[in-house]
């Protein structure tokens, strides 16, 4: 699924650093493997540097860890303004990819027990009813 | 007999009809019992009903007859099942059991796929949480089975939200609620008229999970209001987050009572937030008798129908 052959990097964005995007990747990831803290863009960018990388713009790092996390190797989560970075283990990965080969087909969705599947237009509206409401009368009585 | 025969395959279209109001009703796990075993039983008469109109046309056919030793004169006599009826009655049959093969054999290779996969994940804990920006959490049947939950999803809720979630997925595995789905569907494909009761098994699996979840947590609010928190967030059109917050909120700080939004004929997920949201649900043991009874009197019909034809060719051997 995830071809990670040499993809032509985008010169302008890599700057005076011209390398195959995929060893980019690989360099943030190991920056995020051996943090051990979830980091944010500018954080990898600073870490990069230390690691004698050369200098890459803001914007490029952030493309980077944007594209990993598209491609689920990284989780995300909100941080003030910006969003912090981890990288998965191998096992959820693993896991990742099982559940969506998994998922493909209307009998392998029909054996596994899903917690919610998504709402119909009418039905969001409903349930939007049915929870504010029954807080307002709550907060009424 | 004539009419005797029918009988399975009209209480079939009533439970296809009752299946869903009795869903709302019944306690959940009830329900599931009884919704299946409907199923099974109702599917089991209306086969054999279709057996035995095979059969006793069959059995007027000259050839056929002649090889049976059975008097025609009797036959006719005794039972008028057309020709037409019985030819009828065969190809369904056929298509029958054509499609229960095939349903089996796909939902057979889907749970022995769950297992493998089940079993390939890493052996620390039942939790496994996968990465990618969808909004997921399923149980994967197994030994031991497994919950999977995206990250998005897993971040996105709260510690209070996330025991809800995982008591919820925790009681379909150890009720082996995919066994139920699974049986009724096969079921249900010897006779489709039975559809609704299986897609009935469907949502009561869903709410004897919740009522779980509901035990285990100790607060029906949050599990209400974390179904509806998911189901938005799985929903693809974009609602602002300050709307999510305010509406987990109101429902974590009200206490029961019941409502006054229909959900009669909304999704599944409406009706479950909508369940939680009222008192805990009772044992309602006249509706479930009444359920039972109507249930046992297909099987009766169908029985008394297998005996009428059965004495039927004795005499018509005998006359013979």
């Amino acid at each position: 699924m995830h071809d990670d052959g040499p993809q032509p990097a985008p010169g302008e964005a890599l700057g005076a650093s011209r390398r195959p995007a995929g060893a980019l990747e690989a360099e943030v990831l190991a920056v995020l493997r051996t943090a051990g803290t979830p980091l944010s863009p500018g954080q990898v960018r600073e870490r990069l540097a230390a690691r004698e990388q050369g200098e890459l713009s803001y914007s490029t790092v952030v493309t980077i860890v944007s594209r990993l996390h598209a491609k689920g190797l990284l989780a995300r989560e909100r941080s003030g303004r910006g969003f912090v970075y981890t990288p998965l283990d191998p096992a959820s990965l693993a896991a990742g990819q099982m559940s969506r080969a998994l998922d493909g087909d209307a009998d392998h969705r029909a054996v596994l027990s899903r917690f919610v599947s998504g709402l119909s237009g009418r039905d969001a509206r409903l349930l939007r009813r049915l929870l504010v409401d029954d807080g307002q009368e709550q907060d009424g009585g | 007999m004539r009419l005797l025969v029918y009988l399975p395959l009209l209480i079939s279209a009533l439970a296809a009809v009752g299946a869903r109001p009795l869903a709302a009703r019944l306690e959940p796990r009830e329900a599931t019992w009884l919704l299946t075993a409907a199923t099974v039983l109702l599917a089991g008469c209306s086969t054999a009903a279709l057996a035995l109109l095979v059969a006793s046309a069959a059995a007027q056919v000259p050839v056929l007859a002649a090889m049976g030793h059975y008097s025609q004169p009797v036959l006719h006599r005794g039972d008028p099942t057309s020709a037409v009826t019985g030819a009828v009655a065969a190809f369904v049959l056929t298509a029958a059991a054509l499609a229960v093969a095939i349903t089996f054999r796909c939902r057979a290779r889907a749970l022995a796929e769950s297992y493998r996969r089940a079993a390939r994940l890493p052996d620390d804990g039942a939790v496994v949480v996968v990465p990618g920006p969808a909004i997921e959490a399923y149980a994967l049947p197994g030994s031991p089975g497994r919950i999977v939950v995206s990250g998005r999803l897993f971040q996105s809720l709260d510690e209070s939200g996330r025991a809800a979630l995982l008591a919820h997925e925790r009681a379909h595995l150890t009720g082996r609620h995919h066994l139920f789905t699974t049986v009724a569907y096969l079921a249900a494909a010897a006779n489709p008229v039975l559809l609704p009761l299986a897609r009935a098994v469907d949502y009561t699996v869903e709410r004897w999970a919740d009522e779980h979840a509901a035990r285990v947590t100790g607060n029906r609010r949050l599990v209400a209001a974390t179904i509806g928190q998911v189901a938005m967030l799985a929903t693809p059109v974009h609602r602002p987050a300050a709307t999510l917050g305010i509406v987990t909120a109101h429902a974590r700080r009200a206490s029961a009572r019941s409502r006054r939004i229909s959900v009669a004929w909304a999704g599944p997920v409406p009706r479950r937030v909508a369940a939680l949201l009222a008192p805990p649900p009772r044992t309602r043991t006249l509706l479930l008798g009444v359920a039972v009874l109507v249930v046992l009197i297909a099987g009766v019909a169908a029985l008394q129908a297998a005996r009428e034809l059965h004495a039927l060719l004795e005499l018509a051997d005998t006359a013979h």
